[in-house]
């Protein structure tokens, strides 16, 4: 884990390094703060002696400014190198899920992978400055008091060896029980969240159903939850303060009684054993002894806290797109030509059964083909295959004679344009959303596949025409405008197969008519695969394909099923009887 | 784009509601502040102790010839009990803390959703849910680690500050003075510093926020980015945005990060000064004032002094260090209090929603569920009538526009008769949805009349006409948790077996019984492992279970096979008989034998009636129907 995040370091190597280094530079001159001090104590004022009061407190101001200086320069280079970190990583990720397949995709939700993006990075972050800083500073802070202190006086010293370890076991005690109630706590979070988010999503369905006291209810019992548990955790780590006091003064009381003796019985003569300014400067590594250790711990808390964030970012990263670019890629796709043979295919390999069984097909270039099949039949499934979205999981799917999994996947999908259900407007102007099929359109191109998708009829009416600026998530257009403007973006592409999946759903049936009216007259080479509720939207294809529970049940025009298949027949039937009967 | 990046601003009234909410905690206030005092207090005592300590105890003790220890030893004794004191108060403020600060955020959180459960769509409409996300998230964090952090921490370095200053005091008049001319140099530095890095931080934010509103976007469309191989493109905006998001946080992190060590080796040149200063005042024998009295400067004092200026560096640091914290948890604040400020939907209803039953022909209420419902109407005269609900809807001149001044329905007029079934046909914005929104009082009419069984909608309470109908919507909103819970969200006391009726009068029980775990299917992230034809199918099972007098089914088959549609709508059909329904189709199959068809244009009602009477009008449904105009 911490080797593929260190990976994320990069260019910040230099700034990494050099922040604990300046900052071990800081901690020695601040140890040397004390024992110069000590010598300023004895040997000044103790003496009365001005010149060296002098001497020592001149060396004592360049010490602590050399120590100043050395700091904020830790604290310039750690902000940029964690800065930097978390940067190249948020990076990483994103660019790692730009190679996602939509497998991948499927597998992490939308909501988790935006939180690795964001809270996650952000904890990151904030545990590996520390690191860089606190985690290097208090170690050797720790050794450098403790060494200093033995030096002044190793019997009086020996009290530290007790004191240390307890303080150390007990932090170490508190740490271990937070933890996991720590863990519940954000497991819980994400709990929180989720509930907020499901609601303001759905707050028509709420409050439709009056379920406002249903939802606060459920909000306050996990709100409740986190309440406890984190009272728990903060209760316990209540205990960190008091028991570093209690280290503290005992420490304090300890070296006051024995050192008061010890300075006594040597009659405060340096050689013999003990001066009071080196009395003094005892005091000083105390507090500097244990405020590293109390340092330590949090960094401790911290690392554990953000331990979780690292291993969420690191399953991203580690994630192996499931769609891997062939060896020897073929980059042109020849033409329109599909075929499926044999195809077998699963979301989920451990899924019992197939969601498409044993799919045989053969589309020529330029013909248009319909799907019509129940909710639930598998035609996104299937269709999915020829843009290779997802990878068969038996058979082949040809495009223009070559298996689709031997093309270079950008080749082959900038010539498989396809309309998603689900589709996305992103925020900018109607103009640059056009522009994602080819960024290098002109006005005319695009006017003119707004008018194949009957689109331009509506941009017009805007103020700003094809400026007019897209909402995130397309919200100030309608539906049937999102999806007409949805296929002229993928008509931009000028692709050799166009792909409708139910397209057209929210567009009436005269529009829907002028665009396949647009689509035989203007791109007759194109093979166009229209998927559909609506027979009349497939009628005219040269074939149509009955789709029900991932088979094909009947494949041919629409006379031959309306002859040989119950369920198009039943289909037709359903949306044209009334129809008949009143004219 | 509204998604305007917050400014972090500090209202006065904030810091006033916090305290607010801290008043609950009256008592366990007061005992954290005390146990502050004497804690902080310990901290001063034991600086001065050790000027006690060398001045009384030791410098006396070298000079006599056979020390006796017994007084040191009782003074040791005495600071041993004070530490007790101090660390028994440490303990209990720190732990009552945590029950104050959790408390408090638990109230804000509660307060936040219920709050944001009253509110009216239009909050909703005209506010992005990243931003109110982000008041759970971001907002409520800044709070936590302002109130169980940095709140105690500036106490206790305030009461520490000023305890120090007083023993400094103590001890000498000069060498304090000397200390506050330093302070005045620390402070100018702190200023500067904290003021930059407070500007970098609120840039940072912003910063933030954009990158995270560019990575929502951009995940929630991955899809089409790959369809379109457009990755290198929205990898480029991301590069950009995240260049700007790492400049200002560098910045922000390296004021944030010398801030420590300018203020700790501040304190280590004030010691060192203090030495020289002290020492020189010593050996110069200048007579030391102090508050208790003239004296001479003793080792003791200097010594004394060092110590106690670390104690008041110290927590002047860490008051500095907090400071940016507490400013972004107070603009946190603020925002959490403007959701809490939003007014909420107004209801002035005071008729209410009861079961009842026929007794001797007269209408009695009735815990039980009959299967008959009345409104239960108390007059101003302190009578009390109950009127059955049929399902008797009547618009009568009405007007409404999402924005004042604009107008999206223009003088509506609709009657629709208990049994009947309802259908409004239109180009998407003529206003379709909006009828039935009004009718459920999402939102409320600029002008003109609707009743409900003769009462004015104004005048029954809210959630009791909602409860009086069901509503199944377009954009199918399923919650976490399994399909059974999911269905039953439309009557929370129903069996399982009412639930899985439902599912089979919705045509779900198939699909649902093919799922790993069948009704116990756990739905997570909104269902995204069914197909829209599945959701859509679940959320008419959730509303047949509610069972509902009225029916409001807005575009509820559009993603479902028309195969299926026509089983689920015999299924509702029977459902709903003898009841009323408003149907909102986009296709005229589904709407085709309703009793009623409306059709809208540009918020007005053009024509109406029946299918047989329209066409034969051979008007707009006519044309339609025919494929001879079009809806959009």
């Amino acid at each position: 884990m911490i080797k593929t995040l260190a990976g994320s370091i990069r260019q910040y190597k230099k700034q990494t390094i050099m922040s604990p280094v300046t900052v071990a530079l800081e901690v020695f001159f601040e140890i040397m703060i004390p024992l110069i001090m000590a010598k300023l104590i004895d040997e000044g004022i103790d003496q009365g002696d001005m010149g060296v009061i002098w001497k020592y407190g001149l060396i004592l101001l360049a010490v602590a400014m050399i120590s100043l200086f050395c700091g904020a320069i830790s604290g310039k280079f750690a902000a940029q190198a964690s800065s930097g970190f978390a940067k190249n990583l948020r990076q990483d990720i994103y660019y790692k899920v730009q190679e996602f397949s939509f497998a991948n995709i499927d597998k992490f939700s939308t909501a988790s992978l935006v939180t690795r993006m964001t809270t996650d990075i952000t904890n990151i972050q904030m545990a590996f400055q520390m690191i860089i800083r606190i985690a290097v500073r208090s170690p050797i802070m720790l050794v450098c008091a403790l060494f200093a202190a033995f030096k002044i006086d190793a019997q009086l010293s020996l009290i530290y060896v007790i004191t240390v370890p307890i303080l150390g076991i007990g932090l170490y005690g508190i740490i271990m029980k937070v933890h996991p109630i720590f863990e519940r706590v954000f497991k819980t979070y994400d709990r929180l969240n989720a509930i907020v988010q499901e609601n303001l999503y759905g707050i028509r369905v709420v409050k439709s159903f009056t379920r406002e006291d249903h939802e606060v209810g459920k909000f306050d019992q996990v709100s409740d939850n986190i309440y406890k548990n984190f009272v728990k955790a903060e209760q316990i780590l209540a205990f960190n303060m008091p028991l570093m006091q209690l280290a503290v003064y005992t420490c304090m009381l300890l070296i006051c009684w024995l050192g008061a003796r010890a300075i006594v019985a040597c009659g405060g003569d340096e050689a013999l054993g003990l001066s009071t300014g080196e009395f003094m400067s005892l005091f000083t590594y105390t507090m500097q002894i244990l405020m590293s250790l109390m340092m330590l711990s949090m960094v401790f808390v911290m690392i554990i806290m953000a331990r979780a964030s690292a291993e969420r970012v690191c399953e991203v990263l580690s994630e192996e797109s499931t769609l891997k670019n062939p060896n020897n890629p073929v980059c042109e796709v020849k033409n329109g030509d599909i075929q499926f043979e044999d195809v077998v295919f699963t979301y989920n390999r451990k899924a019992d059964k197939p969601v498409l069984n044993h799919i045989n097909l053969n589309i020529r270039s330029g013909q248009t083909i319909g799907i019509i099949g129940g909710t639930g039949s598998s035609k996104s499934s299937l269709v999915q295959l020829i843009p290779r979205l997802y990878d068969v999981t038996e058979g082949r799917v040809l495009v223009g004679d070559v298996d689709v999994r031997d093309y270079d996947i950008e080749s082959l999908r900038n010539e498989v344009a396809m309309v998603l259900q689900k589709n996305v407007l992103f925020s900018g102007t109607i103009k640059e959303n056009l522009r994602w099929g080819d960024k290098d359109a002109t006005d005319e191109e695009i006017q003119r596949v707004c008018r194949l998708a009957c689109a331009d009829e509506f941009v017009q009416t805007f103020p700003e025409g094809y400026d007019t600026y897209i909402e995130q998530g397309g919200t100030n257009v309608s539906g049937g405008q999102k999806q007409r403007l949805c296929i002229a973006r993928a008509l931009l592409k000028k692709p050799k197969i166009l792909i409708l999946d139910d397209s057209t759903s929210a567009v009436d049936t005269k529009t829907d008519a002028a665009i396949r009216k647009a689509f035989a007259e203007e791109i007759p080479d194109t093979t166009k695969i229209i998927i559909a509720q609506r027979v009349s939207s497939v009628e005219e294809a040269d074939q149509i394909i009955v789709l029900d529970d991932g088979e094909i049940k009947a494949i041919g025009r629409h006379e031959e099923l309306m002859q040989s298949s119950d369920i198009y027949r039943e289909v037709y039937e359903s949306q044209k009887k009334g129809g008949d009967d009143n004219e | 784009m509204n998604k305007k990046p917050s400014r972090p601003q500090v209202n006065p009234n904030t810091l006033k509601r916090l305290l607010g909410y801290l008043s609950v905690y009256k008592t366990r206030v007061i005992l954290v502040v005390i146990c502050i005092l004497l804690s902080a207090i310990a901290n001063v005592m034991s600086s001065l102790f050790i000027q006690r300590l060398i001045d009384d105890y030791i410098s006396p003790l070298l000079l006599e010839a056979n020390p006796v220890f017994d007084a040191l030893f009782r003074a040791i004794v005495q600071m041993a009990c004070i530490y007790v004191i101090g660390i028994l108060a440490s303990l209990i403020y720190n732990r009552t803390m945590a029950v104050i600060s959790q408390g408090i955020l638990k109230k804000i959180r509660d307060d936040m959703f219920a709050h944001m459960q009253t509110l009216p769509i239009k909050y909703f409409d005209t506010h992005t849910h990243g931003d109110v996300m982000s008041h759970y998230t971001n907002d409520t964090d800044a709070l936590r680690q302002m109130l169980s952090q940095s709140l105690p921490q500036l106490l206790s370095s305030c009461v520490t500050i000023v305890a120090v200053f007083i023993s400094m005091l103590y001890l000498s008049l000069w060498m304090t003075l000397f200390i506050i001319v330093f302070l005045f140099l620390i402070l100018k530095v702190v200023k500067s510093i904290a003021g930059k890095s407070s500007v970098y931080f609120i840039k940072q934010q912003q910063n933030i926020g954009d990158v995270n509103g560019y990575i929502e976007e951009m995940i929630n469309g991955q899809k089409v980015v790959k369809v379109f191989c457009h990755e290198d493109e929205a990898k480029a905006v991301f590069d950009q945005k995240n260049e700007a998001l790492c400049d200002s946080m560098t910045t922000a992190n390296t004021y944030a990060n010398i801030l420590m060590p300018i203020m700790g080796n501040m304190g280590n040149i004030l010691y060192v000064l203090l030495a020289l200063v002290g020492g020189s005042l010593a050996i110069a024998g200048v007579t030391n004032i102090s508050l208790t009295g003239a004296g001479v400067m003793t080792l003791g004092t200097i010594a004394s002094f060092l110590t106690m200026s670390k104690s008041f560096i110290n927590p002047i640091a860490q008051v500095s260090q907090q400071l940016n914290a507490v400013i972004m948890a107070l603009a946190g604040a603020t925002r959490i209090f403007e959701l809490l400020d939003e007014e909420p939907e107004e209801d002035h209803g005071y008729v209410t929603l009861v079961n009842a039953k026929r007794e001797n022909g007269e209408l009695v209420e009735c815990k039980e569920r009959t299967g008959l419902w009345a409104w239960k109407h108390p007059h101003s005269d302190g009578t009390l009538t109950y009127e059955e609900l049929k399902g008797d809807v009547v618009m009568e001149h009405v007007d409404f526009g999402y924005e004042e001044n604009k107008l999206v329905l223009h003088d509506i007029n609709l009657y629709a008769e208990p049994g009947q079934k309802v259908a409004f046909v239109g180009a998407t914005g003529a206003g379709k949805t909006t009828i039935t929104n009004l009718i459920n009082r999402f939102y409320d009419i600029a002008d003109g009349k609707i009743r409900y069984d003769g009462i004015n909608i104004t005048k029954i309470k809210k959630d009791d006409l909602r409860r009086s109908m069901g509503v199944v919507l377009q954009d199918v909103n399923l919650f976490t948790g399994t399909v059974m819970e999911n269905i039953r969200y439309g009557k929370l006391d129903a069996t399982d077996e009412e639930c899985i009726a439902a599912a089979k009068l919705a045509n779900a029980d198939g699909f649902i019984r093919m799922l790993p775990d069948g009704y116990q299917t756990v739905l997570e992230g909104d269902g995204s492992g069914l197909s829209q034809g599945q959701r859509q199918l679940i959320s008419i099972a959730r509303a047949a279970v509610a069972d509902p007098p009225v029916m409001i089914l807005d575009e509820a088959t559009s993603s479902i096979d028309t195969r299926t549609e026509a089983i689920v709508q015999k299924g509702m059909d029977a459902l709903m008989h003898g009841r009323t329904v408003f149907v909102i189709a986009h296709r005229l199959s589904t709407v085709k034998n309703s009793d009623v068809i409306m059709v809208l244009e540009h918020g007005r009602i053009i024509e109406r009636g029946n299918h047989e009477k329209l066409i034969a009008e051979k008007g707009k449904y006519y044309q339609l129907y025919t494929g001879a105009f079009e809806l959009e």
